[in-house]
């Protein structure tokens, strides 16, 4: 029976173990968190492929792009506050400018990293990482996404970042799910809608949850999943728009600069229509269960239902 | 050494040292100090020590040099230019619009460049990267590495130093060009950096001091590296330099860490070289 429960860092590890067993070419990165961040699992099957360098990103990141500067595929993993906003500049620098074979997999993104609070809760890496030049950002909605996702990244050329969680969240798709680059996966669509909600990552679900209780109104509703932000389905977008009365983006991340932000973009530029953005309101996280976060932020179903019906009311 | 080689690679080096101060003064901006104080090192990795096909730039068994101080491109373009890469024509359009010699170096544009370097303290993290890569397949590829003084202030650099230590990267040849100066002054008085042999030798490598403007310095570090191998140990050479080496106006000036010479400064510098017929060449080709 498939789980309906799946954290998307297993995933990452478990999927990590299987590419590895046909690439051989591929070499997994740490910084003393393999345990949390499940790169161990390759670094249990594959120990003279795995390279643990303590706690300094920068020079794990730069290690990487001399790796791949030697014709390696490298996937190196922090949680996400230490593998983007800690090294970025080693990442522009030394990465991205050179259009890399480097795989930035990130887990414990955004406030779902829970007790640990502010210092470790990343709700500025989209923004960061969409901003820089040859860097494509993925973020998979479930478990079942991720593997589909990080094999893809494996495959394709160049930088890219993965976004990652920590807890344990609702699998949402089966296997027939494929995840292609830059391209939005429509789940739920319909040729008019009241709302038209694309969301991301983590939010996936809840914004399922909340289409559904909008429906229960007997309102209409489209709901996407951006998991390739960059590059970004422009098309899709437009398309909602013109299908929508109310556009609506949720995020696990501030409202600025990152799916939110790249929304508007599209919008302001080919298709003017009213946005909704839902997210991290232009402030830092603190220590609290998951759940307790989600409430405090507005991000369960309930809140994002409620704050969609608020403006189409 | 015989007196002929030695004398060979001299000539080389103010050949060089010309090319770089034609070029600055061409681009109107660059750096020339820096550039000056580690020519005559690199004038000897190209010309002695590593093993590389400017015909074949990504041989896989090639050795690799990374300029960490990316800042004296002018120098490593005026190496690469040297041995082969491409035609010396090219160095006139350094920091040109559309020009493959971009301000600091670029990998992507310029065939010999092994990663694109300039901000400080990466590229030692990068060349170990290269050379971690080159154990794991079993290549016999060196790793050459060039920092600054002033660049090892960078956290990274200690980083990097810790790592390629570590994995046992011996290797790796990394070469500290000790001129004493950065653009505030001296690195003693910005930041003081010394101790810098015993930093590294705390670290887990082999160190060595020499004068780096000595051919036959250059070559017993060189031999201390070769005799190196198989320890597990990875080589530091601190290479005691004088910034604006060979050029009376420039020698240890902070000054002359980021500007350019003026028209009159080159033909002065040329002059000190004996070097002037550099400029009636550099103005005849491609004409």
């Amino acid at each position: 029976m498939a789980e309906t429960m799946l954290a998307t860092r297993d995933v990452y590890g478990k999927t990590l173990v299987e590419i590895g067993k046909e690439n051989k070419n591929l070499v997994v990165l740490d910084a003393d968190l393999s345990e949390s961040t499940k790169t161990a699992m390759f670094a249990k099957e594959f120990p003279e492929r795995f390279f643990n360098f303590g706690i300094a990103e920068s020079n794990m990141m730069c290690f990487a792009a001399g790796l791949a500067l030697s014709g390696k595929v490298v996937f190196a993993s922090s949680f996400a506050m230490f593998a983007t906003l800690r090294p970025y500049e080693q990442i522009r620098n030394s990465i991205a400018s050179q259009n890399l074979n480097v795989k930035i997999a990130a887990t414990h993104s955004g406030v779902s990293v829970g007790e640990d609070g502010l210092s470790h809760q990343t709700v500025e890496d989209l923004a960061i990482m969409r901003v820089m030049p040859n860097m494509q950002v993925f973020v998979p909605a479930d478990g079942v996404a991720t593997a589909k996702i990080v094999k893809q990244a494996a495959l394709c050329p160049g930088p890219v970042y993965i976004r990652l969680n920590r807890p344990k969240t609702e699998v949402i798709y089966d296997e027939s799910y494929d995840f292609v680059i830059g391209k939005m996966n429509v789940i739920k669509d319909a040729p008019r809608a009241d709302v038209g909600i694309i969301a991301i990552g983590t939010m996936v679900p809840n914004a399922l949850k909340a289409a559904k209780l909008l429906e229960e109104e007997g309102y209409s509703v489209i709901v996407a999943d951006a998991a390739s932000l960059k590059p970004l389905d422009r098309e899709t977008v437009v398309r909602i728009a013109k299908s929508s009365r109310l556009v609506v983006t949720v995020e696990e991340h501030s409202i600025i600069g990152g799916l939110g932000g790249a929304v508007a973009e599209v919008l302001s530029e080919d298709f003017p229509a009213k946005l909704l953005r839902i997210g991290i309101m232009d402030v830092f996280g603190e220590s609290g269960s998951p759940a307790a976060l989600y409430k405090h932020f507005g991000l369960t179903p309930e809140d994002i239902f409620r704050k969609i019906l608020k403006q189409i009311r | 050494m015989e007196k002929t080689e030695k004398e060979r690679l001299e000539e080389v080096s103010k050949k060089l040292r010309a090319n770089i101060l034609m070029m600055l003064t061409e681009a109107g901006s660059g750096h020339p100090g820096g550039s000056l104080s580690c020519i005559d090192i690199l004038t000897y990795l190209f010309l002695k020590e590593m093993r590389y096909d400017p015909a074949n730039p990504h041989w896989p068994e090639r050795d690799r040099f990374v300029l960490s101080k990316g800042h004296a491109a002018p120098a490593l373009y005026a190496i690469l230019s040297h041995v082969g890469y491409y035609s010396s024509n090219l160095l006139k359009t350094l920091r040109k619009l559309g020009s493959p010699l971009q301000g600091h170096p670029d990998s992507r544009k310029l065939p010999g460049v092994e990663s694109s370097t300039g901000s400080l303290g990466q590229g030692i993290s990068v060349a170990g990267g290269m050379a971690l890569a080159a154990k794991m397949d079993k290549r016999p590829t060196r790793v050459y590495c060039l920092v600054g003084d002033g660049e090892i202030q960078e956290g990274l650099v200690w980083e990097a130093a810790m790592a390629i230590a570590h994995f046992g990267l011996d290797n790796f040849c990394l070469f500290v060009d000790n001129n004493g100066l950065q653009i505030d002054g001296l690195v003693d008085e910005v930041m003081n950096v010394y101790p810098i042999a015993e930093k590294f030798q705390s670290f887990g490598w082999h160190v060595m001091n020499i004068n780096g403007h000595d051919f036959e310095e250059i070559e017993k570090a060189l031999q201390f590296f070769q005799t190196n191998q198989g320890t597990g140990k990875p080589t530091v050479i601190v290479a005691k330099t004088v910034k604006g080496k060979c050029v009376s106006f420039m020698e240890n000036k902070a000054h002359w860490h980021g500007v350019a010479p003026t028209k009159d400064d080159l033909l002065k510098a040329l002059d000190e070289l004996g070097c002037l017929e550099s400029m009636e060449e550099w103005n005849a080709e491609g004409e």
